[in-house]
């Protein structure tokens, strides 16, 4: 037995309180151990010890837990009362009775089978069951069939089970009819005749019922007059026949599938507002990340472990919520503002803006319906839930064209849909596959041909698409690279291909980026190389001034470090720096990447020196003299020298027949002015684009402590140098705004300090608390071997405090032993002492008895 | 020179001269050596180095070089004052001088028609010239062909050599190939010291002759050669010999340390003295400190050419400063208003210039002294920052650290990131970046505004270094050697080589090339 429990039972705290102060104050009673030193501040919980008293608790211990098991040895049988609460004294017993019932009901309760369903609790109603009562309810009409059925008539079981005695004796009865009629003959009577009698007994039956029908009207006819009824009531009687439809009905649907339950439909309001907190929970992240606040994995998205990782994902259902407007299916309402990329290509496609897809809707309508079904059919197979989505809105743009079509157009639809495209592609295997996929079609049908493909190849579909699909955006970016170097390039196209590039980004960040990353590496490298050798380096083509502009469309600018962004600043920068201006294509090529730069720095108002340095360089070439030392340009330009007046308008005259157009694209590769006039027109749209540029730019860094040192040498370049009274009134404007917006003295700031650091807090002065584990010096040098220490001696200690506690568990039952075997012994003897008593007293009463007869 | 004529030469026009010419040449190289009657024959092999056919040439290059390297072994040329050749029947001299009289001539016009031969536009006639020129001048240490009048005299064939430089540095053409070739035998000491010497003579010639006015050709040559004619750094190096003389070493010019590192003074001397092209002035700074000063035997003697350089400004000062450096540190130069002139030299385009690092490593030693006013440091600060403002992220990568390192040094200009004591008053900045002096540009006044605008720089880099200052400095300097020589791709490179971040995307769905929401190309652009 281990150590005595702290539990005391509620006798022994009794008898202790009136004890323990007598006992505590008795001298005899307590034991005052001796300390050999005084140690101050030392609790002692043994300096006085009350052996009597702890004593007799653990004899009590030992008689409550010791004794009672000395007393059941050897003895198997137990009784246990395991009736409910049965040994809880606290509670009533009515609770215990109802409690009892309770779980008694309960068990039945348990269904034995899930499955089974007709295994239900019988529900009675004062004792009836309820599934009876429910049927008495139901009708009579399948009464008289059971009837018939059970019904023998007794001429039929005469002739069946009589044998041959029944036909016999009605030979007695009609011999001379019957005479001639052979056992053939009597059987068709037979059978006749047992028709007859049920056709007559159904005649009756129909008769009862009709004469029961009329008796019925009849009672209604005077009912009402009979019976004092509310009106209500009688309202509800005439009611009473449609119920019967109504019943029908609530049947049928029960038979019906069952409706899920789907979210509420969504009014526009709603739907506004869902998009509305999107884009303002996106535009929250694109700012903290602008901030430069890294956030590793805010939201940690839930991957199962089933997930194959190729994108698709089948919860997101991109179902177009149906919703209504004025009573109206709402379909090509969200067209525009759709969130999700493929949702809104349906949307492009449902709109039917495109003449392919009226002639592809055409198509199915003039044909026959299985052809229509074909055409489907191969798209089917290929497509997901997507797909089908899709089918549904190509259906209903055939429902709208279908209202919309003419004759005539019809016409000229079916002439239109000999050159319809394919409806499935496979994915490129490598860019020549692609340009010649591509090549010869139009623009809208490139782009549908590349959708087509996508979505015949979207990941979910096999196991290689994803791959494919990723490579796909690889060729598609050379391909526009292509389409911007031909001549002249077509920018049209590359134009309603940006469409399918951003969806295919959004389906594969990972691989865009790469793609992104390897272009701006490469150019990046090879301008350095031709730097390092030559000296200097061609301005970027076109081809690489578009895929800048799409990697901005794709990915955000304004992002405090981001994997292409951050390179395609670096490369702009390094053109902007490194590339000379020598020519009018060049400045354009300039302005472009200026352009780029600063649609990326709208949005977080980074300061980029170069794009600065890069204006004051171009509207330096537009200053006549170059004499002028009171601003500095910056490389790639030259204070004077070669090409250094490119800009200057020779003829002021041109100012007056200017008019502000937009400078093309593809003046990067070729300016296509040839006269004189032409080339003033063009310089003037260049400084126009450059002034706009430079009044953007100061709108931007308003905010910037240095604003008026970073425009101050544009300011002097513009007040004292562009010869502006030769330009047209816009670009005068345009001067005079940027000059008023420039202040000519610096602003004043307040002197730079340090953030305010947070204060270090005092040192406070707290003592240090060491986790004492054991009294007494342990000895051992490491902590492990100080531990195995402590560990030795705590068991030491506690296997002599166990052999105690045995000992004194013997020296208990040796005791309990004595006193039994003594108490038995007593008995014994006392018993022993009566019988001899009574044996005595038995001899001396014979002994009277004889002496009394002797005398 | 044209020897006379006695035997054409038969040029079979037909194909077999290919081989032909090959076994003539050799047959009579074969005679000549085998017996005096056959001398004639020699004209017919120096015929053949005038061929058109580059292959003739060169194989009658060599051959002629195995002849008379052949005849001088065997002491076959006349020693000592050469007869005219019209003169050799006049005097009574015996068959035997005679003969080495004419052989002696055939020589001359061998080498003659050799250094011409340097001239030509092939480039293995010129090797195979040059290399033969220099067998013979080995040949002819060995056995001079002056006659040695008393013992201590050293035999050098001096003549071959400035021959040789003559044709090296051609005014036309430029030989950077064949000098580098040349390169092999410049590492002999007595080479190069009679090389330098001849230079030297031919740079004075040449310039004077064409009245000092540049000469961008010639002056490439020049240059060239100077580039490859390195001074052993000690005198015990010098063991190396083309010629090997007879007399004591310790005595001859050639292999004394000292010597040798005046001729190349000199020669360099003269060659910067003349009016250089401004490409060649960089080349010249950019090697100066490195490869020039160290062998001078008195470096100060540039001090005239450097501090021009320094004058005249732009990325030449910058590269002056390299050689300025080096003759302030070592050689005790004191330069007045040192200081001032290397702060007017920060302009806008230090940050743009090739010379860069180089640039801010020098400024950043000159400036790493503790003994500098706090005005000078502090002017020094408040221009860079200024000019960071047009400056590319990799030169403010530099610069950046470089004025954290300012400050740090210099703990009093400390006012120009935290000026508590006038926190709440605004004021327009006191600095006058016009001002020259940097004692009164007022720079101490101010703050580094400049730095707080490129807290918004576009690159994250940038904009991080840039926001160092707003907490007090760290104490141990930042290591801007590494960020010298960082190029823009570089620095690309370590976006696009972290792989593992995620890739944020536009949320705004891009719907044309020019119809993003934050449209500017598409108000100026058209797609036509």
């Amino acid at each position: 037995m281990g150590k005595p429990v702290k539990k005391r039972s509620v006798c022994d705290k009794v008898r202790k309180s009136s004890a323990h102060a007598q006992i505590k104050t008795n001298p005899f009673e307590v034991k005052i151990n001796k300390k050999k030193f005084d140690v101050l501040g030392r609790k002692s919980k043994h300096d006085v010890g009350l052996p009597g008293v702890s004593r007799s608790k653990a004899h009590n211990k030992r008689k409550h837990t010791l004794l009672k098991e000395f007393r059941m040895k050897h003895k198997a049988n137990s009784f246990i009362d395991r009736r409910f609460g049965e040994y809880d004294t606290k509670m009533a017993p009515e609770d215990k009775i109802l409690q009892r019932f309770a779980m008694e009901r309960q068990r039945d309760q348990v269904k034995k089978d899930m499955f089974n369903l007709n295994d239900e609790e019988e529900l009675t109603h004062y004792g009836q069951s309820l599934a009876e009562m429910e049927k008495f309810t139901d009708g009579v009409d399948s009464e008289s069939d059971s009837e018939e059925k059970g019904l023998l008539s007794a001429e039929i079981t005469a002739s069946h089970f009589g044998g041959g005695g029944g036909l016999l004796r009605k030979k007695t009865g009609e011999e001379e009819e019957a005479k001639n009629k052979t056992r053939q003959e009597l059987l068709e009577e037979l059978i006749l005749k047992s028709k007859q009698e049920k056709r007559e007994r159904q005649t009756q039956k129909e008769e009862t019922h009709e004469l029961t029908e009329k008796l019925d009207q009849e009672w209604k006819s005077i009912q009402n007059l009979l019976a004092h009824k509310t009106p209500r009531e009688r309202e509800e009687e005439k009611d009473k026949p449609k119920l019967d439809d109504y019943d029908m009905m609530v049947r049928e649907l029960g038979f019906e599938m069952k409706a899920q339950p789907s979210e509420k439909l969504k009014n526009p309001e709603e739907i506004a507002r869902e998009e509305r907190e999107r884009l303002q929970k996106l535009e929250e992240e694109r700012r903290r990340r602008m901030e430069g606040e890294v956030e590793e994995n805010p939201k940690d998205t839930h991957i199962s472990a089933d997930d194959l990782n190729d994108g698709f994902i089948l919860d997101t259902d991109d179902r177009k919520t149906l919703s209504y407007q004025d009573g109206k299916w709402n379909i090509g309402e969200e067209e525009g503002e759709g969130g999700d990329d493929e949702e809104e290509e349906n949307d492009d496609e449902g709109g039917g803006d495109d003449c392919d897809d009226d002639s592809g809707s055409g198509d199915e309508e003039t044909d026959d319906d299985d052809d229509d079904d074909d055409d489907h059919s191969d798209l089917e197979d290929s497509r997901d839930d997507e797909g089908e989505e899709d089918d549904e809105k190509e259906e209903e743009s055939i429902a709208e064209v279908k209202r919309t079509l003419s004759e005539e157009e019809r016409k000229e639809i079916q002439d239109t849909a000999h050159s319809e495209l394919p409806y499935t592609f496979t994915a490129p295997e490598c860019y020549t596959d692609l340009k010649a996929m591509l090549q010869g079609h139009s623009a809208d049908e490139q782009r549908l041909i590349l959708e087509r493909t996508k979505k015949c190849n979207h990941p979910s579909l096999a196991v290689g698409n994803k791959a494919k699909l990723q490579k796909l955006f690889g060729f598609l970016l050379e391909y526009v690279g292509e389409l911007a170097t031909h001549n002249p390039p077509q920018l049209t196209t590359i134009n309603t291909l940006i469409p399918q590039i951003y969806s295919l980004s959004q389906l594969f960040p990972e691989a865009a980026c790469q793609v992104m990353q390897s272009l701006i590496g490469d150019a990046a490298h090879t301008m350095e190389q031709s730097v390092e050798v030559k000296g200097r380096a061609a301005v970027p083509g076109l081809d690489m001034l578009i895929s800048l502009k799409i990697a901005t469309l794709l990915f955000p600018a304004s992002d405090f470090r981001h994997p292409v962004t951050t390179p395609a600043f670096l490369y702009i920068s390094q053109a902007l720096t490194k590339c000379a201006v020598l020519s009018l294509e060049s400045v354009s090529a300039g302005l472009i990447l200026c352009c780029i730069a600063v649609e990326c720095v709208s949005l977080s108002q980074r300061f980029i020196p170069e794009l600065i340095n890069y204006l004051l360089g171009l509207l330096h070439l537009a200053v006549p003299t170059h004499t002028c030392t009171d601003y500095h340009v910056v490389p790639p330009f030259r204070p004077q020298g070669k090409s250094s007046e490119l800009l200057h308008v020779c003829d002021p005259q041109s100012a007056h027949s200017w008019t502000r157009r937009s400078i093309s694209l593809s003046s990067a590769d070729r300016v296509t002015a040839t006269t004189e006039r032409e080339r003033d027109h063009y310089k003037l749209s260049v400084l126009y684009v450059c002034l706009d540029l430079v009044k953007r730019c100061t709108a931007l860094y308003q905010q910037l402590p240095a604003y008026q040192h970073i425009f101050q040498p544009i300011r002097i370049l513009l007040a004292k140098h562009l010869p502006v009274t030769d330009y047209p009134a816009a670009l005068q404007e345009l001067h005079k705004e940027i000059l008023e917006v420039i202040p000519e003295t610096p602003s004043q700031h307040t002197p730079l300090v340090f953030d305010k650091k947070k204060p270090i807090p005092l040192k406070l002065l707290q003592p240090k608390v060491v986790e004492v584990v054991d009294y007494g010096r342990k000895r051992g040098n490491t902590k492990a071997e100080k531990e195995r220490e402590r560990l030795k001696h705590k068991y030491k200690k506690e296997f002599k405090g166990a052999l105690r506690e045995i000992r004194k568990d013997t020296r208990f039952l040796a005791h309990t032993k004595l006193s039994d075997s003594l108490r038995r012994d007593a008995e014994r003897k006392r018993k022993v002492k009566e019988l001899y008593g009574s044996l005595a007293t038995q001899e001396g009463e014979w002994k009277a008895l004889k002496k009394r007869k002797r005398k | 020179m044209a020897p006379s004529k006695k035997h054409n030469v038969k040029k079979s026009a037909s194909e077999n001269s290919q081989t032909s010419y090959k076994q003539t040449i050799n047959t009579k190289t074969e005679l000549v050596l085998q017996s005096r009657k056959h001398a004639n024959n020699i004209f017919d092999l120096l015929e053949y180095l005038q061929s058109e056919d580059e292959k003739e040439v060169v194989f009658a290059i060599n051959a002629c070089q195995k002849l008379f390297c052949e005849l001088l072994e065997r002491g076959e040329l006349y020693v000592g004052q050469l007869p005219k050749e019209e003169e050799i029947l006049q005097g009574d001299r015996d068959a035997d001088e005679k003969y080495h009289i004419f052989i002696r001539h055939r020589y001359n016009s061998c080498v003659e028609l050799l250094l011409e031969n340097i001239g030509h536009e092939s480039y293995q006639v010129k090797e195979s010239a040059l290399c033969a020129v220099m067998k013979f001048a080995a040949a002819e240490g060995k056995r001079p062909l002056q006659k040695q009048d008393w013992s201590q005299h050293y035999s050098f064939p001096k003549e071959l050599t400035s021959g040789v430089v003559w044709g090296l540095l051609s005014e036309k053409e430029d030989m950077a190939l064949l000098i580098s070739r040349f390169q092999e035998y410049l590492e002999m000491d007595d080479v190069r010291y009679y090389v330098m010497n001849a230079t030297r003579d031919n740079i004075h010639r040449v310039m004077d002759r064409n009245k000092r006015a540049e000469m961008r050709v010639y002056q490439n040559n020049v240059f060239t050669l100077l580039t490859n004619i390195a001074v052993p750094s000690q005198g015990s190096e010098i063991t190396n010999f083309l010629v090997k003389q007879e007399g004591k070493y310790e005595d001859w010019k050639v292999a004394k340390l000292k010597e040798q590192k005046r001729a190349f003074e000199l020669m360099w001397l003269t060659f910067l003295k003349y009016k250089l092209p401004m490409s060649m002035y960089k080349k010249v700074l950019v090697i100066l400190h490195d490869s020039v000063l160290p062998h001078m035997s008195d470096p100060t003697l540039m001090i005239d050419f450097l501090t021009a350089a320094y004058n005249v400004g732009g990325a030449i000062s910058l590269l002056a400063l390299n050689g300025l450096f080096v003759l302030i540190h070592e050689h005790n130069l004191d330069y007045p208003e040192f200081y001032k002139k290397l702060y007017n030299l920060l302009d806008p385009s230090v940050f743009h210039v090739k010379y860069r690092a180089r640039f801010f490593h020098l400024a950043n030693i000159f400036l790493s002294s503790s003994h500098l006013p706090v005005y000078l440091v502090a002017a020094f600060i408040k221009r860079l920052s200024r000019l960071a403002l047009t400056a590319p992220p990799t030169g403010l990568l530099i610069v950046l650290p470089f004025i954290c390192n300012l400050i740090r040094r210099h703990p009093s200009c400390r006012v120009l990131i935290h000026r508590p004591s006038a926190a709440d008053e605004t004021c327009t900045d006191p600095y006058v970046m016009e001002e020259e002096d940097p004692a009164l540009c007022h720079a101490l006044e101010s703050s580094l505004w400049e730095i707080k605008t490129l807290q918004n720089h576009y690159h994250p880099d940038v904009s991080k270094a840039a926001k160092s200052i707003n907490q007090a400095l760290p104490e141990p300097e930042d290591d801007i050697g590494k960020l010298l020589e960082l190029s823009t791709f570089e620095l690309m490179e370590r976006d696009l080589k972290s792989q593992s971040q995620s890739v944020p995307l536009e949320f705004d769905s891009a719907v044309g090339l020019l119809q993003s929401p934050r449209e500017v190309l598409g108000l100026h652009f058209s797609l036509e």
